[in-house]
């Protein structure tokens, strides 16, 4: 990373007259001059005018002011951020799939439509569950998928009271937010000081309004649930639905399956378990899958595979007239994320079934590693083996008064990006650390001695950590005053 | 390593998982493939593709992407970040997310945008969510029935589970009955008013007064549109709208069958506190220089749990610098003269295929952009006529009943396949459909 900010805005580097594009002629008569004026913009949108090259030098300099997973080691707790092999990218890239457009007929998109159904499959048999839709485009949207398709699963039964959805305080904030925008009221149970589920708190809550249970396995402080048939049983008897937020699904990968321990619903970050880049914020994937007895309430459109009169699988979209009346409809333009879809398709075959067991595995190893080397400085609030993740409640150390917030900025000074911070809020010094299985020992070993290096500073000179970060292109923003006076765009500066 | 955790095996990393509840086989799943195995794996899926020469769009735009812009966007330094907590080491994606938000409320005409939703139709349903949010105890949107039907059936699902009720204003001769509006407006129950332009037929709609008269109910105004027209068409912040939520692929996306997208959704300064999603605001850093961070957190989940704005979290960031590198390139003269090139080509071919004696257009008075709906004519079926075209390597619009084609031109249409196309057309006309399966038609 370029240590020297850059900071231009492209509207700065705008130069009248200039421009970057060229545009072939179609040789046909204007049309615009005909139209009602009245109908038109008056005044053009202040754009920049600028020429390719200065585009292209603008953009790479900012580049270089910026942190991915192929800058450095990237242990955002929650967020998976493993190693996006350079293939995947490149076959999502193919012209055959780029090009297609979503109303062509059926046979012109065979392969497209046989590439989601493939992936829809095996995520059925990575989650132990019955059908998956590709359709929502992120974890939060197949959440709200997810509590679509339990409401619609209610409803058919003609069971309307079911209005409530029960997530654990440590959940993240995704969950209690999707249930609010499928029409259901939280209610928050919670975690005993192991950080897992409280058996005892969650039975009472549980009644005839009680639409679903949100939970996280392992959970958000890394740690396997292991009351999990005891809560499932529950769960169901009193006749909700248990609901599988697959955020962390990738330490049980080829261990432990979602749908074998009594979840009904989950979702699959494709950009995390499923190694598809997380670009900045996004584009990513929320597969949703269900247990046998809701594929009929899976959103459309559908991917369908019929045999052919020559014998060959033939793919086809439903759009609910197959399934039967309960589909939930629409809950994205088409297909989802398609592109991101292909990548993780991508991803599965390469590592097939044992690779898939072997990344999981490894990812739990590395947290596990990183956690036992430096437990002596750092406070371990739950101390048992973790899964992919764990989180340290500061440092052990308070006196010094250097906060988990110091911690992750001094990490950026050392060339790592920090640890997600203040999550969960079960503890006040949160630094959750998720190293995944695609760093090596050096890596991991080197990450620790910056970790050791920086609790020494807090009790030596915690000035040097307090003033983190040094080495950055910018230093600490203020937070404050962009929320008091916010600036929102160029016209406003 | 396994010994600094005090372990013996790989195995041990599991002993809190309950024996009974761990898969006691491996994955159905194929063996590891090499990359050149994976290559050919997706080659062989792609040979079952065919792109088609695309006269279609309904929501999906076949527009050009300039080079730079995915040359530039597979930086691995914007492409393997995420989100931008750490603004100190995100100064770049923090940037393009503000340029972002600077085109798109030019674009709309409005004063402030987030960093992006998932795509159109979700950007409209959380528009509409803006809404009866910001009504407090009215919760119902009316929804112009000239609509694009996917963005309709998308605001139903997120409506039915939201408590919301969605009703139709109905339309006249391809235009929304305003006269219907109003007195739906009347009712004094409604919280959002939802119109398109140009509408799913390509229409572009007068909407004099209606903003006055949405407003006068209380009510918000929410307008959609694909985001290029936005480049010349009327915008919604010049009619009066309080809400501007769509597509923005037509911004230099591929069309990848569906997506990745990007949805905006942009607003008045009123409503800033109301708008769900990541924006970036300006500030200045502990040196004094001008920089960029997240803001306006308070309305997000990670804080505000069941009563944040939206559940959005991750979102389609890297699309976002896609419109940002692409509106760089094309400038306000570039977008203009992109809509100029489609408006020609769409008006070229429209004439070419009412003269063909096929077709005659369904909305003969309307004025439209780059899309129009032409009603078949023939004795024999327009799926038959769509059919041939197919056959041709043509998708030569979208069926939107058994005799209504939705026919849509880009500047990537060349004067030759516009003209194949009206001829095609042409010959149809003439022949019976035993006969045209025997023409060659693809030349
Ligand atoms: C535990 C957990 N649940 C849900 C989500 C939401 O997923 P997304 O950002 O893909 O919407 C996240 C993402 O950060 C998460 O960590």
């Amino acid at each position: 990373m370029n240590k020297k900010y850059y900071g231009k805005v492209i509207f700065e580097l705008s130069r009248p007259g200039r421009q970057g594009y060229s545009l072939p002629a179609n040789g046909c008569e204007d049309a615009l001059a005909g139209l009602p004026s009245d109908l038109l913009r008056t005044k053009s949108p202040e754009l920049p005018e600028v020429d390719e090259l200065t585009v292209v030098r603008h953009y790479n300099n900012m580049s270089t002011n910026n942190f991915g997973v192929d800058t450095g080691f990237y242990p955002l707790g929650s967020c998976t951020m493993k190693y996006n092999p350079k293939i995947n990218e490149e076959m999502a890239s193919l012209p055959a799939f780029t090009a297609l457009h979503p109303f062509q007929p059926s046979a012109t998109v065979q392969g497209a439509l046989e590439a989601y159904y493939t992936l829809q499959q095996m995520l059925s048999e990575i989650g132990g569950m019955a059908e998956f839709t590709l359709n929502p485009y992120a974890g939060a949207h197949g959440e709200l998928t997810g509590l679509m398709v339990i409401r619609a699963y209610h409803e058919s039964r003609g069971d309307m009271k079911r209005t409530k959805v029960i997530v654990p305080d440590s959940a993240h904030g995704t969950n209690p937010a999707s249930a609010a925008v499928a029409g259901l009221k939280v209610v928050e149970v919670k975690s005993l000081p192991d950080g897992t589920v409280d058996v005892e708190a969650l039975r009472p809550l549980l009644d005839e309004t009680v639409a679903a249970v949100m939970m996280t396995n392992p959970n958000t402080v890394g740690i396997f649930e292991h009351n999990i048939p005891e809560i499932a049983e529950m769960v169901h008897a009193c006749g909700a639905l248990l609901y599988y937020d697959g955020a962390n699904l990738n330490p049980l990968l080829g261990v432990a399956r979602p749908g074998d321990m009594g979840f009904d619903v989950m979702h699959i970050n494709l950009h995390k378990t499923f190694s598809t880049p997380h670009g900045g914020g996004g584009p990513g994937s929320g597969p949703v899958g269900v247990r046998a007895g809701l594929e009929q309430f899976l959103p459309n459109p559908r991917v369908v595979k019929h045999t052919g009169d020559n014998g060959d699988p033939l793919f086809h979209l439903d759009f609910g007239t197959e399934k039967g009346p309960h589909a939930l409809g629409r809950i994205s333009a088409w297909l989802g994320n398609f592109a991101v879809e292909l990548r993780a398709l991508a991803y599965i075959l390469s590592l097939g079934r044992d690779g898939l067991k072997l990344a999981g595995t490894l990812a739990t190893l590395n947290a596990n590693y990183i956690k036992e080397s430096l437990r002596d400085l750092y406070e371990l609030p739950i101390d048992r083996v973790c899964k992919h993740e764990f989180v340290f409640d500061g440092l052990t150390d308070k006196s010094t008064g250097v906060t988990t917030l110091n911690v992750a900025k001094r990490l950026l000074d050392h060339g790592f990006h920090a640890p997600t911070i203040y999550f969960p809020l079960l503890f006040h010094e949160s630094l959750m650390i998720e190293p995944t299985e695609t760093e090596s020992k050096e890596t991991l070993d080197e990450f620790i001695a910056v970790m050791r290096d920086i609790a020494r500073e807090a009790a030596e000179t915690p000035d040097v950590v307090k003033n983190a970060p040094l080495e950055t292109p910018i230093r600490k923003p203020d937070d404050t005053a962009a929320a008091l006076n916010p600036v929102v765009t160029f016209a406003d500066l | 390593m396994l010994e600094r955790c005090g372990m013996k095996s790989l195995e041990e990393l599991y002993s809190d998982v309950p024996e009974s509840l761990k898969l006691k086989r491996d994955y159905e799943l194929q063996p590891q493939m090499s990359e050149k195995e994976v290559r050919d794996f997706f080659e062989e899926l792609a040979v079952r593709n065919q792109p088609l020469t695309c006269f279609a769009g309904a929501g999906f735009y076949d527009h050009y992407t300039p080079a730079v812009v995915q040359s530039i966007a597979a930086r691995s330094e914007f492409l393997t970040a995420y989100t931008p907590y750490q603004p100190e080491i995100s100064q770049g994606t923090l940037q393009y997310i503000f340029e972002y938000q600077s085109m798109m409320t030019q674009l709309t005409g409005m004063e402030v945008s987030n960093a992006s939703m998932y795509d159109g139709t979700t950007a409209l349903a959380e528009a509409m969510l803006m809404a009866v949010s910001h009504a407090r105890k009215k919760n119902r949107v009316i929804v112009s029935a000239t609509l694009n039907p996917i963005y309709r059936e998308v605001i139903d699902t997120y409506a039915h589970y939201h408590g919301v009720t969605v009703d139709t204003i109905p339309e006249v001769d391809g235009i929304t009955d305003l006269n219907a509006m109003r007195e739906m407006l009347a009712a004094g129950d409604v919280a959002g008013v939802i119109l398109p332009t140009p509408n799913f037929y390509g229409i572009l709609e007068d909407y004099t007064g209606v903003a006055d008269a949405v407003h006068a109910a209380k009510a918000l105004l929410i307008m959609t549109a694909p985001a290029s027209t936005l480049g010349v068409i009327r915008t919604p912040g010049e009619w009066g709208a309080d809400i501007a939520a769509g597509e923005a692929q037509s911004l230099g996306m591929p069309l990848n069958f569906g997506g990745p997208y990007l949805g905006y959704i942009c607003c008045t300064k009123a409503l800033i506190r109301k708008l769900p999603g990541r924006i970036v605001g300006a500030t200045t850093d502990a040196d004094g220089q001008r920089v960029f961070v997240l803001t306006l957190q308070a309305r997000e989940q990670h804080i505000r749990r069941d009563k944040a704005t939206s559940n959005i979290c991750s979102n389609q960031g890297l699309m976002a610098l896609y419109v940002a590198m692409y509106l760089s390139l094309m400038g306000a003269k570039g977008l203009r003269e992109v809509n100029e090139l489609s408006a020609a080509g769409a008006h070229y071919l429209a004439n070419r295929l009412v003269e063909s004696g096929a077709f005659e257009l369904k909305y003969p008075e309307r004025p439209f952009l780059n899309e129009f709906v032409v009603k078949f004519k023939g004795e024999v079926k327009l799926a038959d006529f769509v059919e041939v075209c197919n056959s041709c390597g043509c998708l030569p619009g979208v069926m939107i009943s058994d005799d209504e084609l939705l026919v849509c031109v880009t500047e990537t249409r060349t004067k030759e396949e516009i003209d194949r196309y009206a001829w095609r057309a042409e010959t149809f006309s003439k022949a019976t459909v035993p006969a045209m399966n025997n023409t060659d038609m693809s030349n």
